[in-house]
């Protein structure tokens, strides 16, 4: 029989109801294999088998029952220390529970552990962690990318069957990509953020990891929905992913836009995600050069958008009602070194620049002009979908870069988010599929961008090019 | 650009070391150099887009449900008094 630790969650549930293997021996399986093989891949910062164990002996019933996933340290569990990977926050037990573990726990799914990030999710690598970096099953002397790199390298080293991650300008698909396997970022608001430790308010989403796009479809089906605690959250109908996954998709058109496969990404890459458009063609679906004029301007926009809306989360960091405080005889003084203290490097680096870009005097230059030029990346999406259904292009410029090649250039990094912080910007759902392996066997993945609450499309797409390519088959040798 | 990084790190509220002040005023300074780069475009009949999903008027019923348990809530807290947050004293 195939490895049951990288089997589905469909696999899973058949084996489960078919009493072929007992909700404890499923448990007892990921267990084994995190102890054994996360001390070279540091995917978790905790596990809590225990509560899992307890939970397994419990009546579950629901599309998840007994299925184990793990969860980004920035979603909130209750009882769980939830740190989003900062000392700021260390022994911050949740008093309750994010909306979308409500959701996943009422299907019956198990929760086995906490997954690394980097720290507040800044970062592309899982390197600003403040407990260690992760390591890339690929690879490991690679980053599993990030921020959602802990989630991404569980999934892919078959510790778990799907992980929660969150996305703000590409910490789900980017990841997703270096480690192999599928990452989803919904529509802004289709998603409730309500539990998420906030970011970017405007740009953050809640999203799967999973090895299969049907996997994908099905989390996505339940997590997704009007919650009244996220105001942001949209009221719309939540289709059943799953069930649209085979209908045809001749004659659908896709846009290649030509901003993103010009210089600064890897031939390789770009040959992939060519040879993976190729493979699209043949199932029936046409192909056409578009434009998103203003694709350059993404990156400033987002570092000037996107601290400044972390600037004004962060400030509820403050040594008064949770997480850590460093004691001093002048309450201002206790802020600022409790602060001081708290926040790893890129935190205040983020900090400061949105502190920066919205105050007096340079507001209107910075964040502003920030807001501005993205209606123009908004628009440029906007007129594309009028000529296609869906855009195709790279995750990312490369595959996963060398742990420590980037830390210390903060703006290298910010541009290996290049092809995904656009569809933040605007808002749009999109997906991170593998698409083939590099020359030096890393995984490359190819994004496919869809429409305001077109998940279904995306989602389509994706499935009929996993049937003929098979890629998600590919396994990192550990 | 950014000419007092210390004043700007008094608005956040995070005390720097000298060495961070001369870090992060480097990274700061090529980023907002970087930034600029916005100032090719002519934005100025572009209107401002905060929220890329508009989303106007969300009501709920105004029905009332119980929230989070006050002891829970101050069980994490660093320091309380009673039913409150301690904090250094504020007002002599």
């Amino acid at each position: 029989m195939k490895e049951i630790f990288y089997c589905s969650i469909k696999e899973l549930r058949k084996l489960l109801e078919s009493k072929k293997i007992t909700p404890t021996e499923l448990i007892e399986i990921f267990k084994n294999r995190i102890e054994n093989l996360d001390s070279k891949i540091k995917s978790f910062v905790r596990t809590n088998f225990e509560r899992a164990f307890k939970e397994a002996q419990t009546k579950k019933e629901g599309k998840l029952a007994y299925i184990p996933f793990a969860v980004k340290d920035n979603i909130c569990i209750k009882g769980e220390e939830i740190t989003c990977c900062s000392k700021i926050l260390k022994g911050f037990i949740s008093p309750y529970d994010a909306t979308v573990i409500e959701r996943l726990k009422n299907e019956g799914a198990i929760i086995i552990g906490i997954t690394n990030m980097d720290e507040f999710a800044f970062g592309s690598s899982t390197e600003n962690s403040c407990y260690f970096p992760t390591h890339n099953p690929f690879d490991l002397e690679r980053v599993p990318g990030g921020s959602s790199g802990g989630s991404a390298a569980s999934v892919s080293a078959g510790f778990v069957p799907f992980a929660l991650g969150s996305d703000t300008g590409g910490s789900i698909r980017q990841p997703a990509s270096f480690c192999g396997v599928i990452g989803f970022k919904p529509t802004y608001g289709r998603v409730s953020r309500y539990g998420l430790i906030a970011f970017g308010s405007s740009l953050d989403q809640i999203g799967p990891i999973t090895r299969t796009v049907q996997d994908c479809a099905l989390i996505l089906s339940i997590i997704s929905g009007k919650d009244s605690k996220d105001s942001t959250s949209v009221e719309i109908e939540v289709p059943d992913f799953e069930e649209g996954l085979e209908k045809e998709i001749k004659g659908l058109k896709i846009g290649l836009p030509k901003e993103y496969f010009v210089a600064g990404i890897q031939e390789e890459v770009k040959e992939k995600v060519l040879e993976g458009v190729k493979i699209l063609e043949k199932l029936g679906v046409s192909v056409k050069e578009i434009s998103l004029p203003h694709t350059k301007y993404a990156i400033p926009a987002y570092y000037i958008v996107a601290p400044s809306e972390a600037s004004s989360n962060l400030s509820r960091f403050d040594g008064v009602q949770y997480g850590l405080r460093k004691e001093s005889a002048d309450l201002a003084e206790m802020y600022e070194v409790t602060r001081a203290d708290g926040f790893g490097l890129e935190a205040k680096r983020r900090i400061l620049l949105g502190t920066f870009c919205l105050s007096s005097g340079f507001y209107e230059a910075y964040y502003l002009k920030g807001l501005k030029t993205r209606t123009l990346i908004k628009r440029d999406f906007e007129s594309a979908f009028k000529e296609v259904s869906l855009i195709v292009t790279p995750t990312s410029p490369t595959p996963a870069f060398k742990i420590g090649e980037k830390i210390k250039d903060p703006l290298s990094m910010y541009l290996s988010d290049v092809f995904t912080v656009p569809v933040n910007l605007a808002g749009l759902p999109a997906i991170s599929v593998p698409c083939g392996l590099s020359k030096e066997n890393l995984p490359i993945g190819m994004q496919i961008i869809g429409p305001a609450f077109r998940e279904d499309l995306i989602l389509r797409l994706a499935f009929w090019f996993e049937r003929e390519t098979e890629f998600y088959k590919i396994r990192p040798r550990i | 650009m950014i000419e007092n990084i210390e004043y700007i790190a008094k608005l956040a509220k995070i005390k720097l070391s000298p060495d961070l002040v001369k870090i992060l005023s480097q990274d700061l300074k090529r980023i907002l150099e970087y930034i600029a780069i916005l100032n090719e475009l002519d934005t100025t009949q572009i209107p401002p887009t905060t929220h890329a999903i508009e989303n106007k008027n969300v009501f709920r019923d105004d029905k009332s449900a119980s929230s989070l348990d006050r002891e829970e809530i101050l069980k994490i807290a660093p320091n309380r008094k009673d039913n409150f947050f301690k904090v250094p004293k504020i007002i002599e």
